[in-house]
């Protein structure tokens, strides 16, 4: 099912495609870093938010099925909310800041799994298909406290992970105030809130669903790269 | 050919270069109208799609931020918010005490590429433009680096003015490059000292993501950066494909401080 045919009840009805995503705002994955944020190549914990991109052909739908590259043995999938922009978000304030959303999103953030925080090549975050998005836009009315949502995350039906939003660093309101601060996000956009501390390793032949209390689930089957031939 | 887009009298345009009678720039827009080239509003001069962009590609650039020499490119992705075009302004807010430029020849892909082999790369070229990528390194962090705080501000990666066809341009480009702040050239460069050249990068890219129409590769730039306060003119110039005017700017003007 393509991204397009994501439900999506609230102006301004369609994604666009921009997706970004929040590293290490889960304060387990901070904590489990432990003293070595004080030391090279890092030499002190982040101070400001750090963002990355998954960039358009990352994009896609429940139900697609994400390819394993050859050289990559398995992926780890990042189970995370995506908050969904309704009005242009530019230098909000904490308090206001909600108030500018459409809604939320389940977003699997796949990636090949890598050590270092401090210069990760784009291949590992970045290749076709590696950010599933579904089932539906919730409205923020519909969701209750962003802040105290269950994330399970299934691997083949058996339960891999089990945790919520309430370990952000930043919660969302501050998030979106620190972000918007220095760049503006439009209708449409998808900001993720952050992934938690160990994400499940899946492998070619796998399913994994994602289910956020009031979010729905999203479910994406992982398939072998196809051999290719010079 | 080469062409830019441009907003005028309450549309959007295509508009290409145009001498007037006296031999004076113009733009004629694609409905006949021939304005003032400070009539318009400059755009980027394509819809962009992915912004892909290479740190340290230029040998001596790296030398002089003090980095060893790689084995694959230094990639890193920017959003459409920080996109502007010709004559913009880019703001460098008050706690700066480090912001420069980055003179780069930007790269615009025309048809879709996956998995390209080198010697076919340059088939998926539309076009080139200069762009401006600007820096921050105050903001510099050693999580995710360049973080976006650093790279991806409102408005600060200028592109344009045109888009110079691959047709016109040698391939691979090898294009004197510099840059003027205030009239003075502060950095000089050829994009023939690519460390990663195009082909390559169009190889390594496609390799694991497929490139679209107006995804865009920001090659790099070579030494020289230097620091720019509000109201400098920061000019970056490649030959043969534009020269594209930018103005540094304080917080006042977007009423913080």
């Amino acid at each position: 099912m393509p991204l397009s045919a994501v439900p999506f009840d609230a102006a301004p009805y369609r994604f666009s495609g921009n997706v970004y995503g929040t590293l290490l705002n889960d304060r387990a994955a901070l904590d489990a870093l432990g003293a070595s944020v004080h030391e090279a190549p890092y030499k002190a914990p982040p101070r400001s938010v750090v963002l990355y991109i998954k960039p358009r052909n990352t994009l896609a739908g429940p139900g697609d099925a994400v390819t394993v590259p050859a050289d990559a043995p398995e992926l780890e999938v990042g189970a995370s909310v995506g908050l969904v922009i309704g009005r242009t978000a530019c230098r909000l304030s904490e308090a206001e800041a909600l108030d500018h959303l459409a809604g939320f999103v389940i977003v699997a953030d796949v990636g090949v799994p890598h050590q270092s925080y401090y210069r990760p090549q784009v291949r590992f975050k970045a290749r076709d298909g590696f950010c599933p998005i579904g089932p539906r836009v919730v409205a923020p009315t519909a969701v209750g406290d962003i802040g105290r949502l269950g994330i399970r995350v299934f691997v083949d039906g058996r339960l891999a992970q089990q945790a919520s939003t309430a370990g952000w660093i930043r919660p969302a309101a501050r998030l979106l105030a620190d972000v918007t601060d220095f760049m503006t996000l439009q209708p449409g956009d998808v900001l993720m809130t952050g992934v938690p501390h160990g994400a499940p390793r899946v492998r070619a032949g796998q399913t994994v669903a994602i289910e956020v209390d009031g979010l729905g689930r999203l479910e994406n089957r992982f398939v072998a790269e196809a051999k290719v031939t010079a | 050919m080469k062409r830019a887009r441009v907003a005028y009298a309450g549309a959007l345009h295509d508009a290409t270069p145009h001498r007037n009678a006296e031999g004076a720039p113009r733009l004629r827009l694609a409905d006949g109208r021939v304005v003032d080239e400070d009539a318009v509003v400059w755009l980027p001069p394509f819809e962009p799609g992915t912004v892909i962009a290479l740190g340290l590609n230029y040998a001596d650039h790296a030398k002089e931020l003090a980095f060893n020499a790689q084995q694959e490119p230094l990639v890193f992705l920017k959003g459409p918010g920080t996109l502007i075009g010709h004559r913009g302004q880019t703001r460098r807010p008050a706690d700066a005490t480090f912001m420069h430029y980055e003179c780069e020849l930007a790269v615009v892909i025309g048809k879709p590429a996956k998995r390209v082999k080198r010697a076919d790369a340059m088939a998926h070229v539309a076009g080139y433009t200069v762009a401006n990528d600007y820096a921050i390194r105050d903001y510099l962090e050693n999580w995710y680096r360049p973080n976006l705080r650093v790279k991806n501000r409102d408005g600060a990666t200028a592109l344009g003015p045109w888009l110079v066809d691959a047709a016109d341009v040698g391939a691979p480009p090898a294009l004197d490059l510099r840059t003027r702040v205030n009239g003075v050239v502060t950095q000089q460069g050829n994009t023939r000292d690519l460390v990663f050249d195009i082909p390559f990068l169009i190889e390594y890219l496609s390799g694991f993501m497929t490139l679209g129409p107006g995804d865009v590769i920001l090659t790099g730039t070579p030494e020289g950066v230097v620091d720019v306060k509000p109201g400098d003119e920061v000019v970056c110039e490649i030959d043969g494909i534009g020269r594209l005017v930018n103005t540094i700017v304080d917080d006042a003007v977007f009423g913080r401080g």
